[in-house]
């Protein structure tokens, strides 16, 4: 039944949404053609991760009126990947991305980033409204998470200032099962807050795979872990390589006959060596649906938001669920920062060696950034050797003499055995700043 | 070698099998075929139905049909990503729709038919039994019925979807669906422990509890810990003991931290999907049949159990055990065989009609069998399950799922009276409130449902909507439809059962059975 009365318009169905008041919607929801011409114009959303969860977003986005997308990925096309045509097939997945939804949405503009996340300064991010995750990986939404709830400032009494929240929508996919949650610094958990959610890495114990292996999975790991490092020595393992993999297979096939034991594939090899993990179009389709809807809910106020996590199960019937956790209110990453308390007189160099010590942080090699500035940066060696001097004078002096402030950290933390890259935000309080004599020794938290 | 380069070697190797990798793990080969193998009709190519079959055709669907009649306008283009640009309006959208999934899986044979899915209900009903499966979209429910008798006469796999503003759902329609490799997440083990067969008995014997060499001592497979001590305790107590003296008496025993957490995996009883299916005859289905074979199974070899599964999860040396279970699993499985075998000879089939794998992936999952049956709709909309719905309007995280429900229906009538759905136009909002609420009240006290409220919210937020169809909302219950799909034409997992209404507002959204 075609709307005889007015004009047509492409934002036929979205205007529904937009400039319509309603009662069910958010709390600061101005319907108007004003805001949606606002979104986009001037909303900029970038999505993290151009594989089956990304494309779908971009196209999710692009059709519900937002115009300014960026998308970064820092791989390149494989076979194996879904949605490809062959002539694709090594190209960077952000560029075929952006420029597939180009094609067919006209008017939007996507950007895309063949980079990996770490590369990106901090400006880059801010520039977003909103940041949409489609990762795969649980190191990348912990690396964006505490980008974003970097950004995160906190008023006298606590509160999240209200500018320097910056929302993000995370989707995970799984064959059939995935999440789709809202996190918004300060108010909804972050992704450290939660990170108890998420089940331990499938190990096997060295024992089993040198001595007594009992299944396939056990003689391919086998050769993967123990068998390459022996014959290869330093050379490392690299699983895009059709080479390596066959070697591993050959040597688990091997193994597996000496033991007797059945189901050694090369499929298999593959999805243990790599943690290959099951997809279906579907599940991403829905999941990265949610997510956009919940960007487009976030951003315009047209409707109330998810609150904060939604579970989707359709191997077994059909299961969606709605939790709402709770933040924690000490989180290192969302929190107000680690507090740390400095005497006038440490130097930059003695506060870069405590953070290796705290055990909160156990943060090497850490580059220190005090809002804008710079204040030593561990590479490139160019900026190593302009920042070297400060590292001899007193952070207080640094940080402008304010008795209080946040510093961001970056650098290599030790965590549950490994070690990953981290950025942490602190907040540093000098003793005895304010002219003040603290007579309690008052040297590092 | 560089990059790109050995990206395209690769690319060459074995083509149509990689290109599926990712999902092949999940449904296998056989599963992969069974698509291959599917036709499928969509009805109506909006972004609802577009995005549904575009995941189809991604997974390797057989074939597809598009019926539509619409001609794209300028509104399409801001909701489907399947519609050229502003120079196909006025141009047929299947057309439009099938070249781009064409485009999408060059393996996929794709057609198209300009016409009104309602006009081909009424009047070709032969037109459907040509395929698999159809799915509808955005029909009304007066189409919705219609077209489930067709289906349901020509055997043909049905399944609904529709999207309205913030609201929709997802309808299955099969008169029964079996389901043998229904892959359950987490399923108990089959071990036996509290009812062990001869050789497991006769081996757990052989092992010496209270050996003193402790390396021999933490090499014995938990099952035999468990059957032996289960063996003593149920020797030494009534069956009316409660788990807690077994376990009482187990952690006596220096036992490893694993078999504590392994204990928490003891065996249910035995639960049979007694269903109540007629003596199988020439018509039964392959299902039906190996059912029949089962059922006798159990009242005579298997002594009250199913075939034994034959796998165990992997613990410390158990390489001898492995043989124990999986010689039973296999003995288990040829008597099975004679079994189906006689059965298939009394009903006057083929006796090699029913394969070996098939008979043996039955024995495997004989403990997983699923039956899944579906009330026609014309059913579930005269004579709905009452107490769920006023159930459900009461409840805080149904309500709004419970309400899209009965609003989804209403809209339908109020298009029956006025000629629009309740807030079509901008104008007259107020007035299409009032009647979509009276219309709606009037459907709740038809169904029986006197005295329960739909909130003035909801009512509200249905004529904001205005039968739009948003490509997110569209993206979302397409995916679910596509997931139903892909569920029924593989036969792999268990599909939905009940209406799964979205409620794209808070994502309460719910299965209602019906």
């Amino acid at each position: 039944m075609a709307d005889l009365e007015a004009p047509q318009s492409k934002t036929r169905d979205l205007d529904k949404l937009l400039l319509r008041a309603g009662n069910l919607v958010g709390p600061d929801f101005y319907p108007g053609a004003e805001l949606r011409d606002d979104i986009r114009d001037y909303v900029r959303v970038l999505v993290v991760g151009a594989g089956g969860l990304g494309c779908e977003l971009l196209k999710d986005l692009a059709l519900s009126g937002f115009r300014n997308l960026d998308v970064i990925d820092m791989d390149r096309i494989e076979v194996t990947n879904l949605n490809r045509q062959l002539e694709d097939v090594g190209k960077p997945k952000a560029e075929v991305a952006a420029k597939r939804v180009m094609e067919r949405v006209s008017g939007v503009e996507i950007v895309p980033h063949f980079s990996r996340i770490e590369d990106k300064e901090l400006d880059f991010y801010n520039d977003f409204n909103i940041i949409a995750l489609g990762l795969d990986s649980i190191e990348a939404r912990r690396y964006i998470n505490g980008v974003a709830c970097g950004f995160l400032e906190y008023d006298e009494d606590d509160t999240p200032r209200r500018e320097t929240i910056k929302p993000m929508v995370d989707g995970g996919t799984e064959g059939f099962k995935g999440h789709a949650r809202v996190i918004v610094p300060g108010v909804t958990p972050c992704f450290e807050c939660t990170i108890w959610l998420f089940p331990p890495q499938v190990k096997f114990p060295l024992c089993t795979l040198a001595e007594t292996p009992r299944n396939a999975a056990h003689c391919i790991e086998y050769a993967h872990l123990i068998k390459w490092p022996e014959v290869h020595g330093g050379k490392s393992f690299d699983p895009d390589e059709p080479e390596h993999m066959k070697w591993v297979y050959d040597e688990a096939i091997k193994r597996a006959e000496l033991f007797g034991i059945p189901g050694v594939t090369y499929s298999l090899t593959q999805g243990v060596v790599k943690n290959i993990i099951p997809a279906i179009a579907s599940t991403n389709a829905i999941i990265s649906a949610a997510c956009a809807l919940e960007t487009l809910k976030i951003v315009s106020g047209c409707s109330k938001t998810l609150a904060n996590y939604l579970t989707y199960n359709g191997g077994e019937g059909l299961h969606t669920k709605v939790t709402e956790f709770v933040r924690d209110q000490d989180c290192l990453v969302c929190g107000p920062g680690i507090l740390i308390e400095l005497d006038t007189s440490i130097t930059l160099q003695k506060f870069i060696d405590m953070l290796e010590e705290h055990p909160k942080l156990l943060l090497s090699k850490a580059s220190v950034k005090h809002g804008k500035d710079s204040l030593y940066m561990q590479a490139p060696p160019v900026l190593e050797e302009m920042h070297r001097p400060n590292l001899s004078k007193p952070l207080y002096d640094l940080m402008g003499r304010v008795q209080k402030d946040t510093v961001h950290v970056f650098g290599t933390a030790l965590k549950n055995e490994e070690k990953q890259s981290s950025l942490t935000k602190l907040r540093v309080v000098f003793k005895g700043a304010d002219g003040v004599t603290d007579m309690d020794t008052a040297i590092g938290a | 070698m560089p990059p790109m380069k050995r990206k395209k070697e690769e690319a060459t190797m074995s083509e149509p099998k990689t290109k599926y990798d990712r999902q092949l793990r999940i449904w296998g080969e056989l599963g992969q075929a069974a698509l291959e193998e599917a036709s499928i009709c969509l009805l109506n190519c909006g972004p609802t139905g577009s995005e549904a079959l575009k995941n189809l055709v991604l997974g390797g669907v057989g074939s597809f049909t598009v019926v539509d009649g619409s001609k794209v306008e300028l509104g399409d283009l801001g909701n489907n990503f399947m519609v050229d640009d502003e120079r196909s309006v006025g141009q047929s959208k299947a057309k439009s729709v099938c070249a781009f999934l064409q485009e999408l899986n060059d393996s996929v044979k794709a057609t198209f038919i300009e016409e009104n899915p309602d006009t081909l209900i009424s009047t070709n009903p032969f037109f459907f039994s040509q395929f698999t499966l159809v799915i509808a979209t955005q029909l009304v429910e007066d189409s919705m019925v219609k077209l489930d008798r067709i289906c349901r006469e020509a055997n043909v796999m049905l399944v609904f979807a529709r999207s309205y503003g913030l609201s929709g759902f997802v309808r299955v329609s099969v008169k029964e669906h079996t389901v043998i490799d229904s892959k359950p997440d987490h399923f108990l083990d089959d071990l036996r422990l509290n009812n062990p067969w001869p050789e497991l008995k006769s081996f757990v014997e052989t092992i010496d509890l209270n050996v003193s060499d402790p390396v021999a001592h933490k090499h014995i497979p938990y099952v035999v810990i468990l059957v032996k001590v289960a063996d003593e305790w149920t020797r030494s107590h009534s069956v009316q003991d409660d788990i807690y003296g077994l376990w009482m008496r187990i952690t006596t025993k220096k036992l490893s931290k694993q078999l504590s957490k392994f204990l928490l995996r003891v065996e249910s009883a035995l639960r049979f999907n007694n269903d109540t299916c007629a003596e199988p005859n020439s018509n039964s289905s392959d299902f039906w049949v190996m059912v029949a074979a089962l059922k006798e199974f159990v009242s005579n070899e298997g002594d009250g159990e199913a075939p034994l599964e034959g796998s165990i999860p992997d613990m410390t040396s158990s390489t001898e055990l492995n043989t124990i279970y999986q010689s039973k699993a296999e003995a288990d499985f040829l008597v099975m065989e004679k079994r189906v075998k006689n059965i298939l000879k009394k009903i006057g089939r083929d006796l090699s009609s029913i394969s070996k794998p098939t008979i043996k992936s039955f024995c495997k999952n004989a403990r997983k069998l699923k039956v899944c049956r579906y009330r026609m709709v014309e059913d579930e909309f005269s004579n709905p399950c009452v107490t769920e719905i006023q159930k459900c309007l009461a409840d805080e995280d149904y309500s709004g799922a419970m309400g899209f429900y009965v609003l989804l229906r209403a809209v339908d009538r109020f298009t029956a009276n006025y000629n629009k759905f309740p807030g079509q136009f901008d104008g007259g909002m107020d007035e299409d409130i009032s009647r979509l609420k009276t219309t709606a009240l009037s459907l709740l006290a038809d169904l029986g449902c006197n005295g329960s409220v739909l909130p003035d919210d909801l009512i509200n937020e249905m004529c904001r909507f205005g039968a739009s169809e948003l490509h997110v909302v569209a993206a979302f219950i397409g995916g679910i439809a596509s997931q139903e799909v892909i569920k029924l034409v593989t036969k792999q997992f268990v599909p939905m059962l009940g209406t799964y209404i979205f409620n794209g507002i808070d994502h309460k959204s719910q299965l209602l059975t019906l």
